[in-house]
């Protein structure tokens, strides 16, 4: 039977763990919650689509198996706003044309939101010339570099840069 | 009052004439090309944003369907023989398992139709789908199990147990080319042209280049993998999936399993990038064969590896390109032949002389592209199939004929600017690439560019500029159809069979309906990808937009004229034919008496009538055959190479194009832009490994097969000349194919000037410059 603690929440709500350990947490997400926002690309970390927050922190979730998320906070596309309403960053990537299939952006998205925190943090990436300071700023290169593990074939990065790009900068105001 | 207010306002005072029966000779061009109502052209944000960003668009893996089950495939580790034993037991055993599909128990199927071979043919090859024990190349899929989970498929497909007799395989260029080549043969003629007598006139040239430019095997890898979810009502065929030729594919579906076509239904509303792989390969076939003898839906996505395995990408090329040019830089003579590996249908010809045929004038041709088959998956069409691997090997020789002659390539590239067409001498239809030469140097700053090789050095990096010209041919598909159905309120909904995998065609067509019909865009939804609409539309050739614009305009000449039919004899429209009016602001106007107006609504309700809806073909596209028609680009690049590691970065990129009329400035950029960053990855990352021993695919993942990255990307400038083709529906143009052209060239040309070394052979990874 499966109490409380050993569910996962998703979005706000909290899941049984599968039944079948060998359940990725992207395809509990995919075939059994339905929640289709989460993309897989390649199931074997190399392509991003898949990206989540768990505990605010970027995951790839076809490198996750579902039961070890038991205990953890998992924010997935569908849970970035409320039911109407856009993230400020979803505004963006329509302003900004960040996408053209739309097959990436979900994993875009979240990557970028947990990309920024771990800016605001300082977490320093191949790029940061001084990894010291506490708050990285996010630059283009930085920004650049720092979603390269999100790749998207249609070509949007231009768009995809200037979206993260000005929301961020708009959080920082 | 803003710009778009002003065209608003005067569109709204003169009616917008209908579009002309055909595009052919006489009958005057689209009346859309002059008009401006401020829809076409404005710089509307995609219609399916909003589902997108919020990971609420199904994607064909994504339709959930009750009792559904999940495939899983075994693929061939031979790349030619016979199954000698095939141990399915455990697998049956296995827990959840539903099916264990093999040749043994698989139902009686046609071949796929090879596309090309009929009018709705779909089929990437035309080979036996599980009929028999052969194996064809090595990954073919030679068992599908089905299972209640996913895990459950995967687990019980890797028990499954294969023994092989091998016998002896085609797996090496040498060895194909040595098994004798066929001439490729494409839009009914075979790829060989001869004018004069090139190789004498390139003996006896002032200056001569002659080498030879190799691409490799590349794979689309759009990053939705290929999925279909498909489901059987008794004898009717349902399948949601990632295609990019939904009609196409519900006749050959229908022809494989020997049903009708209406018992096929084919839907792909979201399509996660298509690129030209998503066509009708065996997997689609495997499925709907398995759902069918399981009696259960089911779901078949396969894994990156799989797409790799049974869908072919683009194929493997040698080219040589020979140029002789007088001492003013007039081109003598040009020769661009060579082999393309290829399938045994040889369905999707690398035809990389391509761009040669239309791009220069010169005293002579020689063009001949030989094909060599190899037994591994077929290959297909990759975007700008031929265009963008010959584009690489013709655009680079120019630029050693520009080093040859110590002159600026962009001044010998206009010096042989074609009148006519060069080898059909039909006239261009618009052609304004010496435009887009000009304006694209002005912007990039052409001028400061130092043309002496290696000598531009800001620290470790060697800094270097490169330009070469992009060009795609104009198509216009012969099956465009349309329905309009417009509603008493006024709103139009209109189907049309056509795709959209990112292209934005969806977003473009309401604009241009919109403008066409005179409504507001919101007023205008416009329906796709289902087979059950009207109209034949591959999304291939970069031909949508204008195959769907002329079948919306021959509707709406049939929605006017069935309007008229309905309207009162007190109506200001009474007693008009469709020539003498024309459309105006949510209604019909008489073209020189514009206040003789009535709104579709008030004409509808007058009629008594909920709705009016028609159905009309778009005409045969004749201006193809009239006209010499292309869109061109100026693409120009300036790379750093790092003198030690031999690193390739591209910190700028312009492409300058004349490409007709664009219809949606923010979509047409992500076009373009998209098109270069593939080029990028054509040029510097991207390759499919082929074990020439094993005839296996040996990078078979986004891990070891490089697309370019968010870093490898810098910010790409895009301009346009922005002139209408008077010859097209809409003065529009292909744009989705164009700028992945030339974009490898520009490359490779920037690194030429950067480092002083000529790379002829693609990718141009780091071991070729150091
Ligand atoms: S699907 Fe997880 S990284 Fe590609
Ligand atoms: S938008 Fe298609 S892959 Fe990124």
């Amino acid at each position: 039977m499966v109490t409380k603690d050993f569910s996962i929440r998703i979005n706000g709500t909290a899941v049984g763990p599968p039944a079948d350990p060998r359940v990725s947490l992207l395809d509990l997400l995919r075939e059994t919650l339905q929640l289709h926002g989460t993309k897989k690309g390649c199931d074997q970390g190399a392509c991003g689509a898949c990206t989540v927050l768990a505990d605010g922190e970027r995951i790839v979730s076809c490198l996750a198996l579902a039961v070890q998320y038991v205990g953890r906070n998992v924010v997935t596309i569908e849970g970035l706003a409320g039911d109407d309403e856009l993230h400020p960053l979803q505004r963006a990537f329509i302003e900004h044309d960040g996408f053209q299939c739309g097959y990436c952006t979900p994993g875009q998205i979240c990557s970028a939101v947990g990309m920024a925190a771990e800016a605001r943090r300082g977490v320093p990436s191949h790029v940061t010339p001084d990894l010291t300071v506490g708050e990285v700023e996010l630059t283009h290169d930085e920004l650049r570099e720092r979603m390269s593990g999100n790749l998207c074939r249609c070509g949007a990065h231009n768009g995809i840069v200037a979206a993260i790009a000005e929301t961020c900068a708009g959080e920082r105001k | 009052m803003s710009n778009v207010e002003d065209a608003k306002q005067s569109a709204m005072n003169s009616p917008l004439e209908l579009a002309p029966d055909s595009w052919a000779p006489g009958n005057g061009p689209d009346p859309l090309i002059q008009h401006n109502g401020g829809r076409i052209g404005a710089s509307v944000s995609r219609v399916d944003g909003g589902p997108k960003v919020r990971g609420a668009a199904p994607f064909a893996a994504e339709f959930a369907l009750d009792d559904m089950v999940y495939a899983a495939l075994v693929f061939s580790t031979i790349a030619k023989g016979r199954i000698a034993t095939l141990d399915t037991t455990v697998a049956e055993a296995a827990p959840g398992v539903v099916l264990v599909m093999t040749h043994r128990n698989a139902p009686r199927m046609r071949p796929m139709p090879l596309f090309g071979t009929s009018e709705k043919a779909a089929g990437a090859d035309s080979l036996p789908i599980m009929q028999d024990d052969r194996v064809r190349w090595n990954g073919q899929a030679v068992a599908v199990v089905l299972a209640e989970t996913r895990e459950q498929a995967d687990h019980a497909a890797s028990m499954i147990r294969v023994t092989y007799e091998t016998e002896p395989a085609t797996t090496s260029f040498e060895q194909a080319k040595a098994n004798g080549t066929e001439t490729a043969h494409l839009f009914g003629h075979d790829v060989h042209i001869e004018i004069g007598d090139a190789e004498a006139a390139l003996a006896a040239a002032h200056v001569s280049v002659d080498a030879t430019y190799r691409t490799p095997y590349q794979n689309h890898n759009a990053i939705e993998p290929h999925a279909t979810t498909v489901a059987w009502h008794s004898d009717e065929l349902v399948m949601h999936d990632a295609s990019q030729l939904v009609g196409h594919q519900a006749w050959s579906l229908a022809h494989i399993f020997g049903i009708e076509e209406e018992q096929v239904r084919v839907t792909a509303p979201y399509v996660g990038g298509a690129f030209g792989g998503k066509g009708l390969w065996s997997h689609q076939v495997l499925a709907a064969a398995a759902a069918k003898l399981a009696d259960r839906p089911v779901r078949l996505a396969l894994s990156r590896e799989g797409v790799y395995r049974l869908v072919g990408g683009r194929a493997r090329t040698e080219q040589r390109v020979a140029i002789g040019a007088g001492a003013d830089g007039r081109f003598d003579a040009i020769i661009h032949t060579g082999t393309a590996v290829s399938g045994r249908d040889k369905a999707a010809p690398e035809a990389f002389a391509f761009p040669t045929q239309s791009s220069y004038a010169a005293g002579s041709f020689q063009i001949d592209v030989q094909l060599a088959y190899q037994d591994m998956v077929t290959n297909t069409t990759m975007r700008a199939p031929g265009e963008a691997v010959g584009s690489f090997a013709i655009e680079s020789a120019v630029d050693e004929v520009a080093v040859a002659l110590g002159m600026d390539p962009i001044e010998l590239r206009i010096r042989n600017e074609p009148d006519n067409d060069p080898i059909t001498g039909r006239p261009f239809s618009s052609r304004h690439l010496v435009e887009a030469w000009r304006a694209g140097a002005e912007r990039f700053g052409w001028a400061k560019r130092n043309p002496t090789p290696g000598t531009v050095r800001d620290g470790e990096w060697l800094v270097g500029m490169g330009c070469a010209a992009a060009t795609h041919l104009y198509v216009r598909q012969p099956g465009g159809a349309a329905r309009i159905t417009l509603t008493s309120d006024g709103n139009v909904t209109v189907d049309v069979a056509a795709h959209d995998a990112g292209m934005g065609t969806a977003t473009a067509q309401g604009q241009v309906i919109a403008e066409r019909l005179g409504l507001e865009p919101e007023q205008v939804s416009f329906r796709f990808a289902d087979s059950r609409m009207p109209g034949l539309v591959a999304a291939l050739g970069s031909s949508q937009t204008v195959t769907v614009g002329a079948a919306v305009a021959a509707a709406q000449r049939v929605l006017v004229a069935e309007l008229l039919k309905l309207v009162g004899h007190d109506s200001p429209l009474a007693g008009l034919t469709t020539e003498q009016v024309g459309v105006l602001d949510g209604g019909l106007a008489k073209l020189d008496e514009p206040a003789r107006h009535e709104s579709y609504t008030s004409i509808l309700a007058g009629a008594g009538r909920d709705e009016i809806a028609v159905e009309a073909s778009a005409p045969p596209p004749v201006e193809m055959m009239n006209w010499s028609m292309h869109s061109y680009g100026a693409m120009f690049c300036e790379v750093r190479v790092n003198g030690v590691t031999g690193e390739t970065r591209v910190s700028r990129f312009l492409g300058s194009m004349d490409c007709g009329r664009v219809l949606n400035p923010k979509t047409a950029t992500s076009q373009f832009r998209g098109g270069i960053i593939m080029g990028l990855g054509l040029a510097l990352t991207e390759q499919t490994h082929f074990d020439e021993r094993k005839g296996r695919i040996m990078n078979p993942s986004l891990a070891e097969y490089h697309l370019p990255v968010h870093m490898d990307v810098p910010e790409i400038d895009v301009i346009w000349t922005g002139i209408p083709d008077p010859h097209t529906p809409m003065g529009a143009r292909g744009i989705g194919e164009l700028s992945i052209t030339g974009t490898g060239a520009a490359i490779a040309n920037a690194i030429f000037n950067a480092t002083g070394k000529r790379i002829r052979d693609l990718p141009i990874t780091p071991d070729k410059l150091m």
